[in-house]
């Protein structure tokens, strides 16, 4: 069920386009789903297909073309490590092949703990600050050394939401 | 700590990237210093001044002969139009003969957008503007607002980066409630409503009629152009699309005449250019200089080759330019037509460069990647045709490659170009084609003997 809050927040961005085309919001809309539930669901879809007056499968093509929608949930802290030519001469591969040693898995995956989704991604936007990562769709994280990403990796495991999640 | 406060910890600060004394006569990334984004900083910086220039309420007596104060719509026009400003965003299509285009006559909605879809791999110019200076984006975009009659306009904010969008969206509200926005516009009769919209992972989103599309609410496949924006844009209306650089140049043109930007560059390439260098150098970072600076220049100033390496090739302007060999960049100045004429496009302005222990085959390995993933699919020669790139060189590099591998490469290569709606077909084309142009000897060897010609970095 989408909340009073959640509508709230879609009412914010239905208002910046022409009241007869509220479809426009979708992508907002869904992402504001995705921070609130980690994923888009079909329900979500459902709902806010309702609410933009659109067909729930118009939705659905949306979510499924962009790169950033979870369609099934991932882990508490999705990371996503840029490995595109001006990161890979970085050492943003390297970066991945770390995080998959440090995790124990491979790109794509999820730890069996449901604390972190890895994936590999294409250019986020800020190569020169490579080896650089986007956690939660929402954090960049740059100039990502070995060590920071221990420290990282560390961090993330000592906060209240981690512990939240076991 | 709670999540937020531990990534907080590796924010970028742009210290590395943009704020530094390495610019050369800046106009965009002049002055910053990654506290001073907001609007009164901004005016401080004589922000706004542009603006109020042309609406007549900078205290400017009225023109004696008219007797209205304030610039008129093809005054602006006019003006971008000497400053010979081209668009930032890849295709170098002059700024003021596209806003010409605009049926400003037209009754009804017109809409203008600012393409921020910043994805084009090595590009990180856009970022840097929208974070550490808003505002110059939204009083240019309210100047072309103006001079092309258009009263709604969107930022297109890559998906990505969304902390610059929430700085974006903060920086509107600054100006809304400064009265630089909305309605009546400094008391003037003008009015311009401006909002920012984000992307969400999708790098075909840059290409400008896609981004209609997903600015629509649909999935973001290019349409066929013409009709082009300025005819047929966001819905259905007439559209003036440019990018986050072109908006942000217009402020200084306007303040200072259009003489004056094309004389900080060089004929038919006003202004300064802002070039994201990535790869390996001392520095990479952003830099903005004039158009028609020597390459030589940006790269001492980017530190140079890294750890003192030899330098092999550079990717001038994005991943989706052809790939130039050292001795051809070399003798390069950085603009439009020095580019174009050594064989590729300054593009987005994305240096990648790359020293003498790069494989050039690894490397294309990677770019032809992005483009299989990234193409829409809409057009075959391009859904089916990247793959089959992909898959040949990832072949060659697996050491499987066969001697007539060189020419099927070449050939798909040659069968995607031209025949596709958007230009990412040519994008993924082209680099394969300057790859086995200029390094053909490392693609036949690694046929040959199943491992790189070239001794990579431990
Ligand atoms: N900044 C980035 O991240 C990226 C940039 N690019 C660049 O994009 C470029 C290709 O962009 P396109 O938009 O396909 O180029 P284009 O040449 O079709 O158009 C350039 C601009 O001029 C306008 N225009 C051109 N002819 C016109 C006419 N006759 N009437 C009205 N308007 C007209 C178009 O609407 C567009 O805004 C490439 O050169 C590439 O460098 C590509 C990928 C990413
Ligand atoms: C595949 C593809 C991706 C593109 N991505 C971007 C982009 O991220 N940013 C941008 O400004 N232009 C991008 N462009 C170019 C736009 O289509 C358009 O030419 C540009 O936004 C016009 O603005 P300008 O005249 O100010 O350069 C892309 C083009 C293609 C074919
Ligand atoms: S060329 Fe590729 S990305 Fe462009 S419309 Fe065709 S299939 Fe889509
Ligand atoms: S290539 Fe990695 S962020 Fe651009």
């Amino acid at each position: 069920m989408i909340s009073e809050a959640t509508r709230a927040r879609f009412d914010r961005e239905v208002a910046k386009y022409p009241p007869e085309q509220a479809q426009s919001a979708v992508m907002a809309c869904l992402s504001i789903v995705q921070q609130e539930q980690g994923f888009v669901s079909t329900d979500a879809e459902r709902e806010i297909a309702e609410y933009l007056g659109m067909a729930p499968m118009a939705v659905h093509e949306v979510t499924t073309f962009y790169n950033m929608y979870n369609q099934r949930p991932v882990g508490k802290f999705k990371l996503n490590v840029c490995t595109n030519l001006p990161c890979q001469l970085r050492d943003g591969q390297k970066a991945l092949h770390y995080l998959e040693g440090k995790l124990g898995v491979h790109m794509g995956e999820t730890t069996a703990d449901g604390l972190f989704t890895l994936q590999q991604s294409e250019c986020l936007g800020a190569c020169a600050d490579a080896p650089v990562m986007l956690v939660n769709d929402r954090h960049m994280c740059s100039f990502m050394s070995n060590d920071k990403l221990d420290q990282l990796i560390e961090g993330l495991k000592a906060t209240p939401e981690a512990k939240d999640s076991k | 700590m709670n999540a937020n406060q531990v990534l907080n910890q590796f924010l970028a600060t742009g210290v590395q990237t943009c704020f530094h004394d390495r610019h050369i006569s800046p106009q965009i990334y002049a002055g910053l210093n990654g506290s001073n984004w907001s609007l009164k900083d901004y005016e401080a910086r004589g922000g706004y001044q542009a603006l109020r220039k042309i609406l007549g309420k900078d205290g400017s007596s009225p023109d004696p002969e008219t007797g209205v104060a304030g610039m008129t719509q093809d005054q602006v026009i006019a003006t971008v139009k000497e400053s010979a400003l081209r668009g930032r965003g890849g295709a170098g299509f002059p700024s003021g003969l596209k806003w010409s285009f605009m049926p400003r006559q037209f009754p009804g909605q017109k809409y203008l957008v600012c393409n921020s879809d910043e994805g084009e791999p090595g590009t990180c110019k856009d970022r840097d503007i929208l974070m550490y200076n808003p505002h110059i984006v939204i009083e240019g975009m309210a100047i072309a607002a103006f001079a092309m009659g258009i009263n709604v306009g969107y930022n297109y904010i890559h998906g990505e980066i969304f902390q610059v969008y929430e700085r974006f969206e903060a920086a509107l509200e600054e100006a809304r409630a400064a009265g630089y926005l909305g309605n009546n516009i400094l008391g003037s009769d003008y009015s311009f409503q401006l909002h920012a919209h984000h992307g969400f992972g999708a790098y075909i989103c840059g290409e400008e009629t896609a981004l209609l599309e997903s600015l629509e609410g649909k999935k973001g496949q290019p349409r066929f152009k013409p009709p082009f924006p300025a005819s047929y844009g966001l819905y259905g209306k007439p559209t003036t699309i440019n990018n986050t650089e072109t908006f942000a140049a217009v402020p200084w043109i306007i303040r200072n005449g259009g003489q004056a930007y094309l004389e900080c560059g060089k004929p038919n390439n006003g202004g300064t250019k802002i070039f994201s260098v990535s790869g390996d150098v001392e520095r990479p970072g952003n830099y903005e200089i004039p158009l028609g600076t020597p390459f030589a220049t940006l790269l001492e100033l980017a530190g140079g080759v890294r750890k003192g390496r030899t330098l092999k090739a550079v990717i001038p302007g994005g991943s989706s330019s052809p790939v130039l060999p050292a001795h051809i960049m070399m003798e390069c100045t950085m603009d439009y037509d020095s580019i174009a004429k050594a064989g590729s496009m300054l593009g987005s302005g994305a240096l990648i460069v790359m020293d003498d222990t790069r494989c050039m085959v690894e490397s294309l390995k990677r770019l032809s990647y992005f483009y299989m993933h990234e193409s829409c699919g809409q057009c075959t020669p391009c859904r089916e045709g990247t793959g089959w790139l992909f898959r040949l060189v990832e072949r060659i590099h697996g050491g499987q490659g066969k001697a007539a591998d060189m020419a099927v490469l070449d050939n798909v290569a040659e069968s995607i170009m031209g025949r596709t709606i958007c230009a990412l077909g040519d994008a993924a084309a082209m680099p394969v084609r300057a790859m086995i142009k200029h390094f053909r000897p490392e693609f036949e060897h690694y046929i040959e003997h199943k491992t790189s010609l070239v001794k990579t970095a431990a």
